[in-house]
């Protein structure tokens, strides 16, 4: 009977915490997913303001014109050009930069040669500078090479963006690691060359980490506004998304850009997010290990 | 086993490496000595015909690079890789003049110490490729000419390519990463550290000089400008990076715990709800939130129709106000890493330990205090450490949410400017390169032994393969 009666107030304090916990989450979510909301209600904002309009959270009439205004008039600010050059860059540069990682992780992971330990530091020493330190540096470099003007421009971009793969072998290699050696023993052993195990035992057992690389890399260039901007300069030919939506929100084009920034966010904000999701869940399968059973 | 390996690795590198350099010079015999001047000799003697011809023709492209005026300045004159290096140690003299041209006055271009620097960086990156290359022909060429003595065949130039597939595989496959963080990573690194030897800021654009350590001693001036703004703006960062990831770390581990609760329900919704923030660009969010919290944006509006205010909080400009802001907008940002994070330890925590302290009589504070806390420190130093380096290094809260602002009267750094940020505004907007460069060594010193202290005393460090 007494047992009971406890039983009973516990579940009562329980029902109480639950209640507070759930509203507490809520408040959460709601604060969390606030600038969101707020950037998508000013997106399909309907009326003639096109800079900022403080007087209401949602706005009182809904329309798509700052979509359609943004793919349709180009005149000043070309979105479709920046989105078609920001794709093509990070096309590109996910291609090479995920081979570049891809044999740098298997070099360090699977091959034993003189230099690979002081490599290894020496990558954790160049990861220790401040990446803005040595960026104004790269710039003149590429300028002397005669890559920072017209036609070359996304070809700088995207020399900039696989260059950091030397370093950038963290995750792949941890994940290769985990690889059993026996079974490169085992292709060894058959008469397998290095490079038949590279491509045949070890790529395939890395598949969900190259599609978590491979989505990571392409995603960098959407959303690097520092870099860009400083190579790209004046040349509004050669702009990337980034930089266009950043110009956007500058003192002098806020009140007639306002909202179709957020138009623009949102329309590359959606693949992005969706593309994370992806990667997700393929970081967490190849966390859960390389070979199972 | 692991253990095994390092010794054994240890014992054959106190082995004489019979192919070094040095047995090479001291065993090789003329036709090797002669292949220090002549690069691929020994190769030819040797058979390694293709071989021989690509060391002879790196060694004549080099001789070429450095004598050949084929790198135009400022004013399209070209000069050799020789004279950009002998240019060095004055960085050039010349200023711009006026010539009178007939009727027509014309600029004569100088010279451009930061040309100067940069190609004579260059061209010692160049040399350095150029000895270690230099130096393998002379091994490769004695060790083919070995090889031919002792009545084996030296290897033929296909069977070479082909080792490049196997044994020699790190060779191929590493070449081009190597080769682009050389160009684009390390030469820009050693261009802008020796910037900061120099006087190259806004004043010296077109002719700057060596001054050796003054630029660091600004730093350490008393009373001075420079040195104000330094330790003000690295007190700051310090302050910045201690708050912004144990708050972070805190709250989202109290968040994390609350979702795992038993008894919460659609832990993947809330879980869901927080990670829009690592999903959506950072600077799409962080400029959207700037504008929400700006005089006239949104949230003033709100708390003023509340009358929870009576005029507009001042978010950006003020200091404090301003400081404040930076770190409670980070909490939104950095909570939802920590989430993911802690979500994943807290499943891996054994549970019999809860079970066997529920035996004990332990309650829930007493299991938090004693099991879940010390096993989270211990699987989560790695990650507070990565993450006060990284907040130190956080460019993208500050640039886009004050832009290093409020700025005061006087100097360049604003009130809440990281290293990293004033250090991005010296270099691209006000020119100061020399001391942006200072800034940027001091940077790399702080996180160097901040690294140093908690990597080396790590076990992953020191046993790599430990770990399995």
């Amino acid at each position: 009977m007494a047992k009971n009666k406890m039983s009973g107030s516990v579940k009562a304090s329980r029902i109480t915490m639950d209640i507070i916990v759930h509203i507490f989450l809520t408040i959460v979510a709601i604060v969390w997913v606030m600038p969101f909301v707020y950037l998508i209600a000013q997106a399909l904002r309907g009326g003639n303001n096109n800079g900022v309009d403080s007087s209401v959270f949602f706005p009182t009439s809904y329309s798509f014109q700052h979509f359609i205004r943004l793919f349709t008039d180009t005149s000043v600010v070309n979105f479709p050009r920046m989105f078609w050059n920001t794709f093509k860059i990070a096309a590109v540069s996910c291609v090479l930069g995920t081979f570049l990682v891809l044999a740098v992780s298997y070099c360090l992971s699977r091959v034993k040669w003189k230099l690979r330990r002081p490599y290894m530091n020496m990558g954790m020493v160049i990861t220790l500078f401040p990446g803005f330190m040595s960026m104004t540096a790269t710039y003149f470099l590429l300028k002397a090479m005669g890559l920072t003007t017209g036609e070359n421009i996304p070809l700088a971009l995207i020399i900039c963006n696989i260059s950091g793969a030397g370093v950038g072998f963290h995750v792949m290699k941890g994940y290769m690691d985990t690889i059993p050696k026996a079974l490169d023993e085992a292709a060894y052993l058959d008469g397998a060359t290095k490079w038949q195990t590279f491509i045949k035992i070890t790529l395939p057992l890395c598949k969900p980490m190259i599609v978590y690389q491979i989505i990571t890399s392409f995603m960098g260039p959407w959303c690097d506004f520092i870099f860009a901007k400083l190579i790209c300069r004046d040349e509004k030919d050669f702009y990337t998304v980034s930089i266009g939506l950043w110009d956007m929100l500058k003192m002098d084009s806020i009140s007639t850009y306002f909202t179709r920034f957020c138009a623009g966010a949102v329309v590359i904000a959606i693949p992005i997010s969706i593309l994370y999701i992806i990667t997700q869940r393929f970081y967490q399968e190849a966390m859960s290990g390389s070979v199972k059973g | 086993m692991s253990n095994q390996l390092t010794k054994a690795d240890a014992a054959r590198k106190r082995e004489k490496n019979p192919n070094s350099l040095l047995s090479a010079l001291k065993n090789g015999g003329p036709i090797v000595w002669l292949s220090c001047l002549i690069m691929g000799l020994g190769n030819f003697a040797a058979g390694q015909i293709i071989k021989g011809l690509i060391f002879l023709a790196i060694e004549v492209g080099m001789i070429c690079l450095l004598t050949i005026p084929i790198i135009p300045d400022i004013a399209k004159v070209p000069h050799s890789g020789i004279d950009w290096i002998k240019m060095l140690p004055s960085l050039g003299d010349r200023e711009d003049g006026k010539e009178v041209v007939g009727n027509i006055e014309v600029t004569v271009f100088g010279d451009r110490s930061q040309m100067i620097l940069l190609y004579s960086v260059i061209f010692f990156a160049i040399i350095v490729a150029f000895i270690v290359i230099w130096q393998a022909s002379v091994r490769s060429g004695y060790q083919a000419l070995r090889t031919k003595k002792s009545g084996k065949k030296a290897p033929t130039f296909v069977q070479d390519v082909k080792s490049l597939f196997d044994e020699n595989i790190h060779k191929l496959m590493m070449i081009v990463p190597f080769i682009l963080l050389m160009v684009f990573t390390v030469v820009p690194l050693v261009y802008m550290i020796c910037m900061a030897f120099t006087n190259y800021d806004s004043k010296h654009q077109n002719l700057f000089d060596w001054v050796g350590f003054d630029t660091f001693a600004l730093l350490f001036e008393s009373g001075g400008s420079i040195s104000k703004q330094f330790w003000s703006v690295l007190g700051w960062t310090i302050v910045w990076a201690f708050f912004a990831t144990f708050l972070n770390f805190f709250l989202g581990t109290f968040m994390a715990m609350i979702i795992n609760r038993p008894t919460t329900r659609i832990k993947g919704f809330w879980r869901t709800m927080l990670s829009f923030t690592i999903a959506i660009p950072q600077f799409v969010s962080l400029l959207i939130i700037g504008q929400m919290f700006a005089l006239n944006g949104i949230i003033n509006r709100m708390l003023m129709d509340l009358h929870w205010i009576a005029e507009p909080i001042k978010f950006t400009d003020n200091a404090t106000n301003a400081r404040i802001f930076v770190i409670v907008i980070n909490l939104w940002v950095g909570i939802p890493y920590t989430v993911m994070q802690v979500t994943g330890i807290l499943k891996n925590i054994p549970a019999d330990l809860y079970e066997a302290a529920k035996i004990d009589g332990a309650n829930v504070v007493q299991q938090f205090m004693n099991i879940t806390l010390p096993y989270m420190i211990f699987v989560l130093t790695p990650y507070i450490i990565t993450s006060f380096t990284g907040n130190i290094n956080n460019f993208n809260v500050i640039f886009l949410l004050t832009g290093g602002g409020p700025f005061g009267l006087e100097g360049t750094a604003g009130k809440t400017d990281l290293l990293v940020t004033w250090l991005y505004r010296l270099s691209v907007e006000k020119f100061e390169y020399n001391l942006a460069a200072v800034i940027g060594i001091f940077t790399f010193i702080i996180l160097a032994i901040i690294s140093l202290v908690t990597y080396r005393s790590s076990g992953s460090y020191k046993d790599e393969e430990g770990f399995k």
